[in-house]
């Protein structure tokens, strides 16, 4: 039986994915377009050559730190959707120290990351705190966080940091994680050091979550919350300390494009969207730290494809947005390929 | 239950973001025929899109043009590649050069670092950026004459306001502006050496507001056109011309970068504006490469000469008189006999001729 389910959590993301390519297909055909050659140009943009393969690593890195801090708040029964804006505030903040502050690169690029991760969750535990203490609800606080860090860290840039080309200074040297060898590796694609980062934040939040007395807190706190504090565990305090730890992961999502990808911030119109399709990656990835980079990796795969698919087949980046946003659809779905896969098992039998 | 629901609104969430970049990308089926040439042009819009009303639609009608005119198959030929985020950048024009485009354009000024970053790695590639000046032998700078076509509006202001009082807004202080503000100032007192010029800058590009108060207060002091280079904070000029039209005064206001006469609609208030004709720079750059001219590490400038810059083609609130002495000169500038003046000590110099 344990293995049985463990099978399915497996199997429901992929039957979704393939769903998905299945009625993005009939679209393309629909509109018009060639499914294969697009598709052939999705997988060749993804995997196709060293230049590509670092692209799709470069995309993953901020993404499967949105991922872990929805998923890290999801354990806890709550839904971050305030990434995005821990991310703006991470960003500003690592590119903060990256510009005003002297380091060898040793000191340099840890304090840069850590302002990150130590803005996000500042920004994260208000939402956090009023959880805990008047029970409002954090969807509601987290979405409006994100206007405000959006239009607050625009007017703090516009104010302080401003450089010609509505943007703030590149970071010094020292604090870049932009690697010369990684991009010469890699037929100059933007690849940099993000994802190493990445990973060990991916073990970190594996770690605290299953091999501490903390991590079994939360935990339990998402499981029932009536039954912890029946427990002993103080709820409030969990709440809150689960916001934070999740906004610092998407502060140092931030840092990956402060540092790494762009190397300064921009004044930005809209929403990164980066923090967004962080709750689609921890959803693909059922929530566990392993499921997350994997989440992550078919989304910036995707995206990074779509680009070539552009390039090469002629299809808009539009209709691989409705692809993606199929793959989503099935996921959340996942009672009815549940239920269909039941449906069938039964057929079988009888 | 809770958690369903949870993940419903999470899930609708979030294809509702993915899905609100989306806007529709018709573009027509290309002409083909005639004989196939080996050149290819290609260009990466900004995250505004192909369809923005703006420079990136100018821009790829330019591309449209110069393909149809040479017979290139689009898609093969010519083509445009789309950014939905600032990280797209790098990677358009990679992909564009990877394909092995002859010329790869990158459009507004935002992707100025990319572009010069690119040009470094990849030296036998060529690329030109719009309004903006990268470093790079390989990289062709396309910039326009603002301060030429600014003179001819500012012609037209100094000729149809009433009150002898006109007024400049800028968005911020730089280099760039003040060529809009020296050029519209000339172009009002050669008209009129009695008119009076307001100038004010809002500093701030995107406030809408800041426009509509410094509108306000030109107005008040008597000013009946208002010429903005501005950008969104223009937009505020518009609001405060239409509201006083609307209570029966008589003031106008001059568009900028496009003709914005749609903005000045229902009542009207758009005298004329001032074009730029990224269109025709994409295409003179495109067919310079073509004959192995390209423009690389150079500044290329497009002023009225080369019809770069001008008055819009909405001309039906400007006079038969003050059209036919833009016409004057526009032919007197491409001459060279007058010299529209960019900095402010080249305007000085030309107030002191005009005497």
């Amino acid at each position: 039986m344990q293995n049985n389910t463990k099978k399915i959590k497996f199997i429901v993301p992929l039957i979704s994915v393939f769903l998905g390519l299945l009625i993005g297909g009939i679209i393309m055909l629909i509109s018009g377009y060639k499914p294969i050659e697009a598709y052939v140009a999705l997988f060749q943009g993804i995997f196709g050559g060293s230049y590509y393969i670092g692209e799709t690593i470069r995309q993953m890195s901020p993404l499967i730190l949105s991922g872990l801090a929805v998923a890290f708040a999801f354990r806890t029964g709550l839904f971050n959707i305030g990434v995005e804006g821990q991310l703006l505030v991470g960003w500003l903040a690592a590119v903060y120290v990256g510009i005003f502050v002297d380091a060898p690169a040793i000191i340099h690029i840890p304090l840069a990351v850590l302002a990150a991760g130590v803005a996000g969750a500042l920004w994260g535990s208000v939402p956090g705190i009023l959880k805990a203490r008047f029970k409002v609800h954090e969807v509601i606080t987290t979405i409006m966080m994100n206007y405000i860090a959006l239009y607050s860290t625009n007017e703090i840039i516009r104010n302080f940091m401003l450089a010609p080309g509505e943007r703030t200074e590149n970071v010094k040297e020292s604090a870049s994680l932009a690697s010369p060898f990684l991009q010469s590796i890699t037929e100059y694609s933007t690849l940099h050091f993000g994802i190493i980062v990445a990973i060990v934040a991916a073990v970190i939040m594996w770690f605290l979550l299953w091999r501490t007395t903390l991590g079994y807190e939360l935990r339990a706190v998402g499981f029932n919350q009536h039954a912890s504090q029946y427990a002993g565990i103080n709820v409030s305090k969990n709440i809150v300390l689960s916001m934070a730890i999740s906004g610092a992961f998407a502060g140092i999502a931030g840092s990956m494009e402060g540092l790494g990808t762009y190397q300064y911030m921009t004044i930005n119109a809209g929403f990164t969207g980066v923090g967004f399709d962080g709750i689609a990656v921890a959803l693909l990835g059922a929530n566990s730290a392993i499921g997350v980079i994997l989440g992550a990796a078919l989304f910036g795969g995707l995206k990074i494809g779509a680009l070539n698919m552009q390039a090469i087949a002629g299809v808009p980046t539009e209709l691989v947005g409705v692809v993606i946003a199929l793959i989503i659809f099935f996921v959340a779905c996942s009672y009815l390929v549940h239920w269909l896969m039941n449906r069938v098992n039964r057929g079988g039998k009888i | 239950m809770k958690k369903k629901l949870g993940l419903m609104v999470t899930a609708m969430l979030t294809a509702g973001t993915i899905l609100a970049g989306c806007g529709s990308s018709d573009d027509g089926k290309s002409s083909g025929g005639g004989e196939k040439k080996d050149f290819k042009v290609a260009m990466v819009t900004d995250t505004g899109g192909v369809d923005d009303k703006s420079f990136n639609q100018s821009a790829w009608e330019g591309l449209t043009k110069f393909g149809k005119d040479n017979s290139l198959e689009e898609s093969k030929g010519y083509k445009y590649l789309q950014s939905t985020a600032q990280s797209d950048y790098k990677p358009n024009l990679n992909s564009l050069i990877r394909q092995k485009y002859d010329v790869v354009f990158g459009i507004g000024f935002l992707m100025g670092t990319d572009v010069e970053t690119v040009a470094k790695q990849q030296p036998d590639a060529k690329l030109a950026i719009v309004d903006m000046v990268v470093k790079g032998d390989n990289v062709a700078n396309i910039t326009f004459s603002e301060h030429e076509g600014s003179f001819l509006v500012g012609l037209v202001a100094g000729m149809q306001s009433k009150s002898n009082k006109v007024g400049f807004v800028g968005g911020v202080n730089s280099e760039l502006i003040k060529k809009f503000e020296n050029g519209f100032k000339a172009g009002v007192l050669t008209a009129n050496p009695k008119a009076e010029v307001l100038v004010q800058y809002a500093e701030d590009f995107n406030k809408a507001e800041k426009g509509q108060q410094i509108a306000n207060t030109f107005y008040q002091q008597g000013a009946d056109v208002i010429y903005h280079a501005a950008g969104g904070t223009g937009m505020g000029v518009f609001t405060e011309a239409k509201n006083r039209k609307k209570n029966g005064e008589d003031v106008w206001v001059i568009g900028v970068d496009r003709d914005q006469h749609e903005e000045g609609m229902p009542e009207n208030v758009t005298l004329t504006s001032m074009v730029k004709r990224v269109d025709q720079a994409v295409y003179e750059v495109s067919e310079q490469a073509m004959n192995g001219k390209f423009p690389g590490g150079k500044i290329v400038e497009f002023g009225l000469k080369e019809d770069g810059v001008g008055i819009a083609p909405t001309q039906e609130n400007v006079e038969e008189k003050s059209l036919q002495s833009v016409e004057d000169f526009k032919k007197k500038i491409i001459a060279g006999e007058v010299k529209v003046p960019k900095t402010d000590a080249e305007f000085e110099e030309f107030k002191k001729n005009l005497k």
